[in-house]
């Protein structure tokens, strides 16, 4: 495991020299192949890039981008920018947590599901939105809210039905 | 053969949202091997409040715009329009006044052109002034049309974009860069990303334009990472460009070279102000530094730079194409030219517009933006997101140029512009802009820092029904230190938001304050939700939403709020449907 994430890391460091600007095109690259920054990869970068490991970490954590916790398989974002929030988005944003039982930031301890809000994502005419997995959603209700959820809780019993015959759904919201 | 009929499909991010592009799946099933047409994916014609829509051009060049088509409406437009020859009468939009005020130079392509196809962009004449201006102009001549034509930069502060360039020439330092501010981060507007995904080549051909008045050989483009549709439609276009030999080295012949970077921007507000995007760019925390030195002296890497937003460089090819003075003819004495707004919040017709500077914010509610869409009372405009103001309905008539607008106490901001009607609590609007600004301030600046910090623990017990004698006073206070400690223009313009409302909507503090009432009704700590018997029917919807159990009833009989459980998050009043959740 660790050395296939090395291996992973030194695959994309080939591709870049190793200036100081070009620090965050690789820790966005390693986050796009990885889903977030490992301590380890933060370290391995560093001493590619010749600097010590807390300067990586430095920007890591100013950028909101950077997640140093793996995130769930569907990754929610709720948009909370103006529009959104004058028309309910905290609203969606709560929906979403009672029903993950996680906080905005968090994911499901099975990472089924990540929770994160955004600033805008400049789709103010269909507010509120929420982006699953890269797709922007418009117009989100509460109900819809529900509805993806049992969209993805089912694909999930599909995918575990062969391993477990019943009660699939472990991770579902509905599962209380 | 005769010419095509053409069919367009706006498939930008918001057209997408609202399902354009099963409308284009749909449109390809019925026209693809079809004879003399023509289905093409284009950006964004601005009417997101319509999305999704498809456009029907004759070979005599008439126009059939679609509006909220469906698949199901473009299997029939398809075959009853485009094949059969008859327009669907019932689903064309009518065109009201939303395009007739405006005037599109930024998005003069927008919606017409594939903005994945760099022939589409040549074809509306692109290209055409980056090979006038190496050809027929000297740099200077170039910065000469440019201050003729009265730009000013379109990222919300307004500085003479010729001046930008001048200096930048001037300035001793090699080798000169610039840069493409993409980092469009204001919450409520969307400009550069619909100018970046319906006709990226524009601003690419501006940046060049830029480059060769400034001497630059090297740009960066820094787009923010939330908007992959417009990175994606930029790298394209980039690598059509240097493909066609627009980007590259000897550039059309001339012996002038040029290439650009594309950096993606990481989530950082604080980043949209100069100085930090070039730290960004540098591979460091995204932290403002003093100015002066100012850019044009020592920028990126400690080099001359020249930094203009995505706007501003779409304006440009335009300008060199048509005159300064063309492009003066539009707008006031000192705001020349067009402004791109996004227009949203609770307004009828939401979306991206063009208006000449100088028109008036009634003109843009009430006849661009059809009005209110609730029915509702027009109450106020936030315009310039978290660095703007709030201006009142009673300001409606103020002219939308950079010194009128900061007259009245607002700015003209980045383009942001949302309409707002009487179901919006000042208090609670002027705390949100605050609850950004702390978690966006990168922290460097004391005041802006603590301050902000401050600001917003007193907005936050005066939404909670707690708030003390002086705070008012106490915000203005703190508001003032904060925007003459703060070192760039967050910090600088982050108590705006406060001010305004504080200004224009004291009365609504006061309730909050004294009364302890939300006007508005949106303040959780001061409403209570209540069923109306009457008209609850027992269905147990909100019963199954609530969170807290705090609703409770038989089925078919009239449900109860018990006060005690209740958590005011308005759950149950979202999902009814019989409207019988009441809020006081």
């Amino acid at each position: 495991m660790e050395e296939q994430l090395h291996a992973a890391v030194a695959a994309i460091l080939r591709q870049y020299d190793h200036r100081r600007g070009n620090l965050l095109p690789v820790l966005q690259a390693v986050q796009a192949r990885l889903g977030y920054l490992p301590p380890e990869a933060m370290e391995q970068i560093a001493s590619a890039f010749g600097v010590p490991p807390v300067d990586v970490y430095s920007v890591a954590t100013f950028y909101a981008q950077f997640r140093l916790k793996p995130p769930g398989r569907h990754q929610f974002k709720v948009c909370l920018g103006t529009a959104c929030h004058l028309m309910g988005g905290h609203t969606v944003l709560d929906c979403f947590e009672r029903r993950l039982g996680i906080k905005e930031g968090e994911t499901t301890p099975d990472r089924e599901f990540g929770l994160e809000r955004v600033a805008c994502v400049g789709c103010c005419a269909l507010a509120p939105v929420v982006v699953v997995d890269g797709r922007v959603e418009g117009r989100v209700s509460p109900t819809r809210v529900d509805g993806l959820l049992l969209s993805f809780s089912l694909e999930k019993s599909r995918r575990e039905t062969p391993a477990t015959p019943t009660n699939g759904g472990g991770g579902s919201p509905y599962g209380a | 053969m005769g010419a095509p009929k053409i069919v367009r499909v706006g498939l930008a991010t918001c057209g997408i949202a609202a399902g354009a592009d099963k409308v284009f799946q749909a449109l390809a099933q019925e026209l693809t091997g079809q004879q003399d047409v023509w289905l093409k994916q284009t950006g964004c014609l601005g009417m997101c409040h319509n999305e999704p829509l498809v456009e029907v051009l004759t070979p005599a060049g008439e126009s059939y715009l679609y509006t909220k088509v469906t698949p199901e409406k473009a299997t029939d437009i398809a075959r009853r329009h485009v094949l059969g020859g008859e327009p669907v009468r019932d689903w064309l939009f009518d065109d009201g006044h939303y395009l007739a005020k405006q005037k599109r130079v930024v998005l003069r392509n927008s919606g017409r052109i594939d903005p994945e196809s760099i022939d589409d962009y040549l074809e509306a004449g692109g290209y055409q002034a980056i090979a006038k201006a190496l050809r027929e102009m000297t740099p200077e001549q170039v910065i000469g049309e440019l201050e003729k034509s009265g730009l000013r930069g379109r990222g919300g502060a307004g500085f003479p974009t010729y001046l930008k360039w001048r200096l930048t020439r001037q300035s001793p330092g090699r080798p000169k860069y610039i840069i493409c501010n993409a980092d469009e981060g204001d919450p409520g507007a969307f400009m550069d990303r619909s100018v970046l995904e319906s006709d990226p080549h524009s601003v690419l051909e501006g940046m060049l334009i830029a480059a060769y008045a400034i001497g630059a050989r090297e740009g960066y483009i820094y787009v923010r990472a939330e908007y992959p549709l417009a990175v994606k439609r930029l790298k394209l276009a980039l690598a059509a460009a240097r493909e066609r030999g627009f980007l590259g080295e000897n550039i059309l012949g001339s012996g002038f070279d040029f290439d650009l970077k594309l950096r993606e921007g990481a989530g950082a507000f604080v980043c949209g102000e100069e100085t930090a995007l070039m730290m960004s760019i540098e591979g460091k925390r995204g932290m403002p530094r003093f100015r002066p030195p100012f850019p044009a002296e020592s920028g990126l890497w400690g080099k001359p730079t020249s930094i203009n937003n995505v706007e501003t460089y779409a304006n440009v090819p335009w300008i060199i194409l048509n005159g300064g003075e063309a492009f003066a003819q539009y707008g006031t004495e000192r705001s020349k030219g067009t402004k791109v707004f996004a227009l949203a919040g609770t307004i009828t017709r939401g979306g991206l517009i063009e208006v000449p500077m100088g028109i008036t914010i009634r003109e843009i509610v009430f006849e661009i933006g059809g009005g209110i869409r609730s029915g509702r009372e027009f109450k106020a405009v936030q315009i310039g997101g978290p660095s703007g103001g709030c201006l009142p309905a009673s300001l409606a008539d103020t002219p939308v140029d950079y010194e009128s607008l900061t007259q009245a106490g607002a700015i003209m901001g980045s383009g942001g512009l949302l309409v707002m009607d009487d179901s919006a609590c000042m208090v609670d609007v002027a705390k949100f802009f605050l609850d950004f600004t702390v978690k966006e301030s990168c922290g460097k600046c004391t005041f802006c820092r603590l301050g902000t910090k401050q600001m917003q623990a007193i907005l936050q017990r005066i939404t909670n029904g707690e708030g003390r004698e002086g705070d008012l006073e106490l915000l203005e206070e703190l508001a003032n230190s904060i925007s003459r400690a703060s070192l760039c223009g967050l910090g600088q313009t982050a108590p705006n938001p406060v001010l305004t409302t504080l200004r224009f909507f004291r009365d609504e503090y006061e309730a909050h304050l004294y009364e302890k009432r939300c006007p508005a009704k949106k303040c959780r700590a001061l409403i209570r939700y209540q069923v109306n018997p009457d008209r609850c029917n027992g269905c147990g919807l909100c019963n199954s939403y609530c969170p807290t159990n705090a609703i409770s009833g038989e089925k078919k009989r009239p449900f109860s709020i018990d006060q005690n459980l209740c958590t005011h998050c308005g759950l149950c009043f979202n999902v009814c449907r019989h409207e019988a959740i009441s809020v006081n």
